[in-house]
């Protein structure tokens, strides 16, 4: 009877079986946790939360913190900022890589190899920030929206990841369309987009969430505030976060009572700050990418089969 | 395939050909990645003159190699320069070193035969891969502050503390703290990209196998581990020729006063000293020094990669 309750259909130990389930679960929980908590403050009563009260299950629920939050200033033009980067951004990306792969994926392009490992080779080094820096500058691009959505409509990686599906994609389709007199526009428009559209899901994909979560772009080329990302307003509100904890923490206990309840009221407003502009931003991928997950995985398969 | 320039008669043959026209077609693309990528090489004459922010660089004054020799030369910018890549390359090598943990999760993740609470233990797993550092910093700081922070109010409330422990402002185990970070975020999303490589080994090996009786531990280590060990070797080149390289957004969003020395990485340092210390001639120069050492270090890698699998991974 033991030797029935310890191995599994396939005969392996079902000791070794829960401890794989136990692992990778906890590890799950580990993941998720943080989300949930974030959740359970920004949803919880302001002063339980900022006196500690609050654990894992929210209490005096209110959804005012995420209303409050939008109403900060400068979030509902960063929420602009973000989409509006993230929209044109992917469409700039899709546009230049397509068209480039598909270019590249025809032999007859002009001195191909050439051209081709001129892409390639932007992978293999890189010019430097400060470089990188002053051309931004010089090309008229630094504290403007098209900094954020022009330098990556090459991307050399997606561009090679979408020649590699337009060449597995059969010949003759194509031949027999030029054959009746169709250009390269129309080919490439009437047959090959249509083809390699779980390919261009994968590189949309991707782009779009390279273009939300992007930061240091914003962080060292931009200094007009109308143009920062929600993620740079996250990290703004953090930095006031802890600066205000730091003063608390440094002022020790000698504090009047009244001083100590202004501050505690400035507290419960960062804490809340944080969470509700954390959750702001985190929401779109925490309710978007479960529904999208498959044409992640699918486009790194893709990938892989190529490397 | 490109069209020779023989005579006038012949002299735009070239122009109509298709294969020319494409070029065409693409000739923005083309342009807009010489403008980006190779255009800011002019910027490396930065590194051979006293840069000033404002004046044109062939307005400064030359210095040749001032720069370069500084960092070797100079005892306090030399000792800064070893702090930093010892930081980088702990750093990186902590991970390179534990690179074969994705691995492992892929495996015990294929061994959850119940498909449907795979899915979700995957979907879960990978969604920190798709937040930006942004986000982790700031969900890092609500499960790790000292005063509000989950991790610390549990401690307080079970007895185990009575202060909070300051994780993210101390200087203790950065690169551990660092290591443990990057983990959470990116783990889940590579055993899943492992786990892909898995579903690539033929089956029948697998029946095989089992009629010949092999344990579960058999197959694993006579299966699945050669089965995947191509895709973890090529990463592994990967990781080594890129070891120089740090990421910036998780560097620069956790680091602070009391943990800099420890935490600041030959890109961050580039960043502090070149953009906030306005030092360009100074940084450019790492820079350059930064890149050719990639490139040794890329072609390093790519001939040891063709060495093992007698193709370049390039």
């Amino acid at each position: 009877m033991k030797g029935l309750l310890l191995k599994n259909r396939e005969g392996d130990s079902r000791i070794a079986d829960m401890m794989i389930y136990v692992v990778y679960t906890l590890f799950a929980l580990l993941c998720a946790l943080p989300f949930y908590y974030i959740i359970v403050q920004t949803i919880s009563d302001n002063y339980l939360v900022s006196t500690g009260q609050v654990f894992l299950i929210p209490r005096g629920i209110h959804f005012r913190n995420i209303i409050s939050a939008l109403k900060l200033d400068g979030m509902l033009m960063a929420a602009m900022v973000s989409i509006a980067r993230t929209v044109v951004g992917t469409l700039f990306t899709l546009i230049g890589t397509t068209i480039l792969g598909y270019a590249f994926s025809r032999r007859e392009y002009w001195h191909r190899q050439f051209w081709y490992r001129f892409i390639i080779l932007t992978m293999y080094f890189s010019t430097g920030l400060i470089p990188g820096f002053m051309n931004m500058k010089n090309l008229r691009l630094y504290n403007t929206f098209w900094l954020y959505v022009v330098p990556g409509t090459v991307s050399a990686y997606f561009m090679i990841l979408y020649k590699t599906f337009v060449e597995s994609i059969p010949a003759s389709l194509e031949e027999s369309a030029q054959l009746d007199g169709a250009g390269y526009a129309v080919r490439y428009a009437r047959i090959i987009l249509p083809l390699s559209l779980p390919m261009i899901a994968t590189i949309c994909i991707f782009a779009a969430v390279g273009q939300w979560s992007a930061f240091s772009d914003t962080l060292y080329m931009v200094s007009d505030s109308r143009l920062y990302t929600l993620q740079f307003k996250l990290y703004q509100f953090m930095n006031q976060a802890e600066q205000l904890a730091a003063s608390m923490r440094s002022s020790g206990g000698n504090i009047s009572s009244a001083a100590m309840e202004a501050e505690l009221r400035n507290l419960m407003s960062s804490i809340s700050i944080r969470t509700s502009v954390c959750l702001i931003v985190t929401l779109p991928v925490l309710l978007i990418y479960p529904f999208f997950q498959r044409y992640f995985i699918k486009g790194i398969m893709i990938g892989a089969v190529k490397g | 395939m490109s069209g020779h320039i023989i005579g006038t008669g012949k002299r735009f043959r070239t122009l109509k050909e298709p294969g020319f026209r494409l070029f065409l077609f693409t000739l923005p693309f083309l342009v807009m990645v010489f403008l980006f990528s190779y255009l800011p090489l002019w910027g490396w004459s930065m590194a051979f003159v006293d840069y000033k922010p404002g004046k044109a660089i062939s307005e400064c004054t030359f210095v040749g190699l001032k720069y370069f020799n500084m960092l070797f030369n100079n005892p306090v910018k030399y000792r800064e320069l070893v702090r930093v890549m010892k930081n980088t390359l702990g750093m990186s090598f902590l991970g390179i070193l534990t690179s074969w943990l994705p691995m492992i999760f892929a495996i015990m993740l294929k061994e959850i035969r119940a498909t449907r609470y795979r899915k979700i233990l995957q979907t879960v797993t990978t969604i920190p891969n798709f937040i930006s550092w942004v986000l982790v910093y700031s969900l890092a700081f609500g499960m790790l502050s000292v005063t509000d922070g989950l991790v610390n109010k549990m401690l307080i409330k079970m007895g185990v503390v009575s202060q909070g422990i300051n994780f993210l402002a101390s200087k203790d185990h950065i690169w551990v703290k660092m290591w443990l970070l990057g983990n959470w975020k990116g783990l889940g999303w590579s055993a899943v990209i492992y786990l892909a490589a898995l579903a690539g080994i033929d089956q029948e090996l697998y029946e095989a196998a089992r009629v010949d009786g092999a344990a579960r531990h058999h197959i694993i280590r006579h299966i699945e581990i050669p089965g995947l060990l191509p895709t973890f070797v090529v990463l592994l080149i990967l990781s080594i020729a890129t070891i120089i390289n740090s990421d910036f957004d998780k560097v620069y969003l956790f680091a602070n006063a009391m943990n800099k020395e420890s935490i600041e990485t030959l890109d961050l340092y580039v960043y502090n000293q070149g953009i906030k210390n306005v030092q360009f001639s100074y940084t450019t120069a790492i820079g350059i020094m930064k890149s050719f050492v990639s490139i040794i270090l890329i072609v390093f890698a790519n001939t040891v990669a063709k060495k093992i699998r007698g193709e370049s991974i390039l």
